[in-house]
């Protein structure tokens, strides 16, 4: 296949070494979004690292997606004192109100949901990110907010 | 080789005199990640939109985190021949206010202080160092987080930071280990082996190419101890390390830091670009010969990566799955090399050894258990924050006295340490020390830091199966013990929580937990089972419940509860109505309500919405059946 220029772009600042797998993999992802297979067969050709082996990293590892998220991302975290506090419900609101499971993108790509480890604010818990955004002290009341008039989430 | 230490710590320390001396008014507000996540980049930007409109001309420095988290965006207000007053919750609107009322009025505005600094005082607030939360902390490691610019080197070298290094690099590799244990210092990530001891294998180790890895993977859900240091006093952490590879003879150091943490990853390139244009890093540091590069790899989201021989394998570039030991990483880690392995903590506590001496360090502590050490104090605490107390206090002082106690002054249940290789404490343990071998004894560990605090209304079997999800999703699936062994227990304990547990699952359940801690690879299968196994042993009685009755105690368990409303006591005032977050309520005003069970996510928000002297709606437990009208 043609290689692709986005791709040349991030690998020229690479060397090609093992070592390097998994932040190439990284890359690749922050500029498409989630990991296709063309991405992962590239980068396995690039590092001379057998395609198998690629994927089985990527899978290993929770960052990496192999769908493409919707336009707007919301990250439930599930952190042990989100958890205490409620996180249950919160991302059950945000279920029901966008109408997708954890894991899931809304049929027009413009919402995905899904849960993460922790965020690290615990002491803000309950917290959800939006596109990157930390919401904190959340309730289940505040899902619908978050969305704010036009319906997309706060950027 | 002091000397150019010496011009360097000259320098930053007339810039910081430069900067005191300064006659403008000096505004601090943190910007770490909590910080933000409550708004203080917004709130910054309202100060300097205030500043402007009443032509103010003040310094706004961005720091880190003081880890007064319930109190975030926090802004600390310095006016030349005022008193310093520190100020919570501050949003816009407030920001905008202080501005107008301290700076350019004089008025400190004391109902919304948290407390002054310095010696000045101010009628109506407290000394901040004197408020419940701060007063029985000792602030050592993080004494510097939250008060200075982490994006600048200078401000850490005039508080004395590299200094350390400096002494460490004329007194020799034998002398430094030597302080460590004379510090009684314990790996702050949890396992808490001697340091010096760790070290002293790596040192003696054959070969010329060894590495020092900080472990900065902080997979704990509930503890963020670590991504406030860095992203608060990153030079500390680099410090350590400069110190940990002169002492081994190591080259290269890598910082393995979660992806999760970009501030932290960002404040940690910020140092490292500048510590390397200081000649604090590279091939002659601080021209004493020793070359030294450190390198940051960021982790891509795998719990197990904490352990040792998977992070490894991670920064490798492979899957982070663990191998057995022997032999151990001090032995043969990274490439077959001889590697370190410290955590965050750790290597923040090397420095300040080196700075102040073994002595200075070990006034706090217990006979076995030296230094203090930070938590992050989380969960139903009305005072959730980062703190840092002596070892050796007890849980008490820490949820009651710094935590104020619980939300609501709603009784305590248990207090989860040691996150999902911990365990979980019941509140007659309160008076228990804390420190590495008291908590092990109690069936629990003190971990890297996390405290979770709970209050009646969680339900212990629902938290066991709360780890136990999280053991088996992050188990790498290496060995059968882990990976079966936690999806067995998972499932027993779902069955709990669902009312579908029978009378011989308890034993099941008991014996999986042995078989997995036994029979597991690693540290992460042999400690999964901890959470089952504490409340196992200290709450029965709620297992028996949910097993015997099909009832949760806790009023938690989803499939166990049902929210309904009194139709005869309801007034159809719709408050219920207003804040259900899935409009599962049905009724018009003036009207009795109801609940649609099958919308309903059972939040409770409609039991604490309804008047108290109404109180139409009940929280039911058991197997109850909604019928529906």
């Amino acid at each position: 296949m043609q290689s692709d220029p986005r791709l040349e772009a991030i690998f020229s600042s690479f060397d090609g070494c093992r070592e390097e797998l998994i932040l190439l993999l990284q890359r690749v992802q922050e500029e498409f979004g989630y990991l296709s297979d063309a991405g992962m067969e590239a980068v396995a050709r690039f590092t001379g690292v057998p395609e198998g082996t690629v994927f089985g990293i990527a899978t290993f590892y929770a960052q990496f997606r192999f769908t493409p998220v919707g336009r707007n991302h919301v990250a439930v975290c599930r952190g042990t004192a989100c958890h205490v506090r409620g996180a249950r419900c919160i991302l059950e609101a945000f279920e029901q109100h966008l109408g997708i499971k954890q894991g899931q993108t809304t049929p027009d790509r413009e919402y995905s949901l899904e849960t993460v480890a922790c965020i690290g604010a615990c002491g803000l818990s309950p917290c959800v990110m939006t596109n990157k955004k930390v919401q904190a002290k959340m309730t289940p009341g505040k899902v619908a907010e978050v969305f704010g008039r036009n319906g997309s989430a706060a950027k | 080789m002091s000397r150019s230490f010496e011009d360097l710590r000259a320098r930053a320390l007339k810039r910081w005199e430069f900067l005191q001396a300064d006659p403008r008014p000096r505004i601090l507000i943190g910007t770490a990640t909590c910080g933000r996540s409550a708004g203080a980049l917004e709130v910054r930007d309202a100060l300097r939109q205030a500043l402007a409109a009443w032509g103010i001309e003040a310094r706004l420095i961005e720091v880190g985190c003081i880890g007064l988290c319930y109190a975030e965006p926090v802004v600390a207000i310095a006016r030349p021949g005022m008193p310093t007053v520190c100020y919570g919750e501050v949003t816009s609107e407030r920001a905008a206010e202080l501005v107008a009322r301290y700076l350019a009025g004089g008025d400190p505005a004391a109902e919304y202080a948290l407390g002054t600094l310095g010696k000045a005082r101010v009628d109506g607030i407290l000394p901040l160092f004197d408020t419940p939360v701060l007063k029985r902390q000792v602030r050592r490691t993080l004494g510097r987080c939250g008060w200075i610019d982490p994006t600048d080197i200078d401000q850490y070298l005039a508080h004395g930071g590299y200094g350390g290094l400096a002494r460490a690099l004329e007194a020799g590799p034998a002398a430094v280990i030597e302080q460590l244990r004379a510090a009684g210092l314990r790996g702050r990530g949890g396992a808490g082996f001697p340091t010096w001891r760790k070290w002293q294998l790596c040192r003696e180790a054959a070969g010329s190419d060894k590495y020092l890895v900080c472990n900065a993977d902080e997979g704990d859900p509930g503890a963020f101890m670590n991504r406030a240091l860095l992203e608060s006093d990153p030079h500390a952490v680099l410090e350590g390390m400069l110190i940990g590879g002169h002492a081994l003879g190591a080259r290269t150091g890598y910082i393995y830091c979660r992806a999760e943490y970009p501030l932290a990853l960002e404040r940690l390139r910020t140092a490292l670009a500048q510590a390397e244009a200081y000649g604090l890093l590279g091939d002659d540091v601080l021209g004493s010969g020793f070359r030294f590069d450190i390198k940051v790899k960021e982790g891509a989201g795998a719990f197990v990566c904490g352990e040792e021989t998977a992070l490894i394998g991670s920064i490798e570039g492979r899957r982070g799955m663990p191998r057995p030991r022997p032999p151990f990483p001090a032995a043969a880690g990274l490439w077959g090399r001889p590697t370190i392995i410290n955590n965050v903590e750790t290597l923040a506590c090397v420095s300040l050894i080196l700075q102040k001496g073994p002595a200075w360090f070990a006034q706090y502590g217990t006979e076995q258990s030296k230094g203090t050490k930070t938590f992050s104090l989380v969960g139903q605490v009305q005072r959730p924050g980062l703190i840092e107390v002596p070892l050796g206090i007890r849980l008490r002082e820490m949820i009651f006295d710094i935590g104020e106690g619980l939300i609501g002054g709603r009784p305590l249940k248990g207090v989860q340490t040691g996150g999902p290789s911990g365990g979980c404490l019941p509140a007659a343990l309160l008076d228990a020390p804390v420190d590495y071998d008291s908590l092990k004894a109690a069936g629990s560990i003190m971990g890297s830091g996390g405290m979770v605090v709970m209050d009646d209304t969680t339900c212990m079997v629902d938290f066991a199966r709360y780890f136990l999800d999280f053991a088996q999703q992050e188990s790498c699936g290496a060995c059968p013990p882990c990976r079966l062994g936690t999806k067995q227990m998972l499932d027993i304990l779902t069955d709990f929580t669902e009312g579908k547990g029978s009378a011989g699952d308890l034993d099941l359940l008991e014996d999986l937990a042995r078989g997995v801690a036994k029979g597991s690879l690693c540290g992460l299968g042999q400690t999964a089972p901890n959470p089952a196994v504490t409340t196992l042993r200290y709450f029965r009685d709620e297992y028996e419940a949910h097993v015997h009755a099909r009832q949760c105690p806790a009023g938690a368990c989803r499939a166990l509860i049902s929210f309904q409303i009194d139709a005869d006591r309801c007034i159809g005032c719709s408050a219920c109505k207003r804040v259900c977050p899935t409009d599962a309520i049905r009724g018009d005003r003036k009207q009795a309500h109801r609940i649609e069970q099958d919308r309903c996510i059972r939040c409770g928000a409609c039991l604490d919405a309804c008047p108290p002297k109404v109180a139409a709606v009940e929280r039911l437990s058991g197997n109850f059946v909604p019928v529906e009208a």
